[in-house]
């Protein structure tokens, strides 16, 4: 992997908040601003989810092992524009006011669906770096798992938020390609190299 | 020790008005009003009897003159057909949204689900001519042409608050005047309950109507009482012009103490019924949208809550969301149409 892909990979995935902030100060956010920082970076936690589950299969077709070392970016900036999202929430929709935000969780279940799926973000987040993958060894496979569960919650999310206007035509488009992205993982692919493992540095654990 | 003595025309303590007393007097003033157009009783009748008309009728030495018939869109927007309108005192006196956000972000399903995709293709919709049909439990059915509709009485100025079911509002300046002036006309029959109202539906020049989001044509209803109430208008315009196309253009219906989506835009047929119509956003998701949908503050949304609103232009980065007022502060004029009845149920 050429040296300069990361941090270029890592500068786009920055435009979106970039892009925030500029029509932000350009007044370009519309009517209701708040609302379209909510959609926007609800969006974008759900395409870098996407974008994360995509390196696997990605690395299976073309063989282009080094894709891993992606990965964890990719994960983390998902985590990011959820947490953005989910500080719009508390901020911006309720000004912390707690009992409107444990109605929503309790009581809608869009919210609730939205709200544990970013909690099961958090133990992956947590466990990102190398100590804790060398820690965990086996079982941080096991625990990673959990974004097979996260990315159908968070299109679920969507889904439900969209209900009320019959309008599924893009939580439909997520679903897609999140279940292509799930299934791609069940076909057999001949393995002619070592599998690799979350770090390249270390050796001998399995995808 | 200072000891302050009171000079001859200083009030007492006891004198003074309550604030929040004073604060109220324009709503006040305006339920009296309400009240005496409620009873057929005209407005110069109530001012012969001595009942106060608000300010805006009878501007206080240096107060700004009333601005209504000289409103205009900004500069460079707006048709230009300029309607001349009478100010009215069921108008609220509250900071109006501006012209490019009443324009700006609407729902309006014929053009798009998107909140400036009414903005981007309602030009396509041909607004003239135009006819409305009136039909039904009427003993005078018959078809209304948009010039007619436009003189068939004084225009007002109402400037109303709108609550949109989705939880965020505005304060608009509409024109028009009350619905209950074209029903006069038609005299509905002893069995017309309710009215339903059909919006425009021509997939040639309303792109949303290729999406299954609703069933076309767009449906909405009234009891007709409410119908008949002197807060529900028939909108011919807004900030002194003729109604955008966005808007609902030509004529629309304003139902201020209604979550917005049951003022219908861009009518074609008025229909007086005996039963309850089957409403669009009722068939779509009877769960989420009654057939009332009054605006209330204590009946949730199955996927929010209404107890907060955003006001268009004011609430957002740096202030939080006002509470929603029940009836959407109309309270005081509509409430008794919905006596005895549990608004939990009937949502």
């Amino acid at each position: 992997m050429p040296a300069w892909l990361k941090p270029l990979l890592f500068g786009l995935a920055l435009v979106p908040l970039a892009r925030l902030f500029v029509l932000g100060f350009a007044g370009g956010l519309g009517a209701n601003p708040v609302e379209f920082v909510t959609r926007s970076t609800g969006t974008w936690a759900l395409v870098m989810l996407c974008i994360t589950l995509a390196v696997t299969p990605l690395r299976r077709l073309s063989g282009w092992n080094a894709l891993v070392r992606l990965r964890r970016m990719f994960g983390l900036f998902a985590f990011f524009y959820a947490c953005l999202h989910f500080a719009i929430f508390v901020w911006l929709e309720h000004w912390f006011d707690l009992g409107a935000m444990l109605m929503d969780v309790f009581e809608r279940p869009f919210v609730t669906v939205g709200f544990l799926a970013l909690l099961l973000m958090v133990p992956l987040a947590a466990t990102s770096t190398k100590a804790m993958i060398r820690r965990l060894g086996r079982n941080w496979q096991v625990l990673h798992r959990l974004i097979y569960v996260i990315a159908p919650m968070v299109v679920l999310h969507f889904w439900w938020h969209k209900a009320g206007k019959n309008d599924f035509v893009e939580p439909a488009i997520y679903g897609l390609v999140v279940a292509g992205l799930l299934l791609a993982r069940l076909v057999p692919v001949r393995r002619s190299r070592a599998p690799p493992s979350p770090l390249s540095t270390v050796r001998g654990s399995h995808d | 020790m200072l000891i302050r003595s009171r000079s001859a025309n200083e009030a007492l303590a006891s004198e003074i008005t309550p604030k929040r007393l004073y604060l109220r007097r324009r709503e006040l003033l305006r339920s009296a009003a309400v009240g005496a157009a409620w009873l057929g009783v005209s407005r110069s009748a109530a001012a012969a009897s001595g009942i106060a008309t608000p300010s805006r009728d009878a501007p206080l030495p240096g107060a700004q003159p009333p601005s209504a018939g000289v409103r205009t869109p900004p500069p460079g927007e707006g048709s230009g057909q300029l309607l001349a309108a009478a100010p009215s005192p069921l108008s609220t006196d509250e900071p109006l949204t501006s012209y490019h956000d009443v324009t700006g972000y609407n729902n309006f399903y014929e053009f798009g689900t998107d909140k400036d995709d009414p903005q981007r293709h309602a030009h396509r919709m041909s607004v003239r001519p135009w006819t409305v049909v009136v039909e039904g439990e009427v003993a005078k059915a018959r078809m209304f042409g948009i010039d007619e509709l436009l003189k068939l009485a004084p225009l007002e100025e109402r400037i109303y608050r709108l609550r949109c079911v989705e939880g965020w509002s505005m304060v608009i300046p509409w024109i028009g005047y009350p619905l209950s002036a074209l029903i006069r006309q038609v005299e509905p029959t002893g069995n017309a309950r309710f009215v339903e109202f059909v919006t425009h539906a021509d997939g040639e020049q309303m792109p949303g109507l290729s999406s299954r989001v609703l069933a076309w044509p767009y449906v909405e209803g009234l009891r007709l009482d409410e119908a008949m109430h002197p807060l529900t208008l028939l909108g011919l315009g807004l900030y002194g012009d003729v109604l955008p196309n966005q808007n609902g253009a030509p004529v629309r219906l304003v139902v201020p103490w209604k979550y917005g989506f049951k003022s219908s835009k861009s009518i074609v047929r008025i229909r007086f019924v005996e039963k309850q119509p089957m409403t669009a956003w009722r068939r779509a998701a009877p769960h989420e949208y009654g057939f009332y949908s009054n605006v209330n503050p204590e009946v949730a949304h199955p996927r929010w809550s209404q107890a907060t609103e955003r006001r268009i232009g004011e609430d957002g980065f740096f202030r939080p969301k006002r509470p929603t007022l029940m009836f959407n502060g109309y309270a005081d004029q509509v409430a008794s149409l919905y006596a005895g009845m549990d608004l939990r149920k009937n949502f």
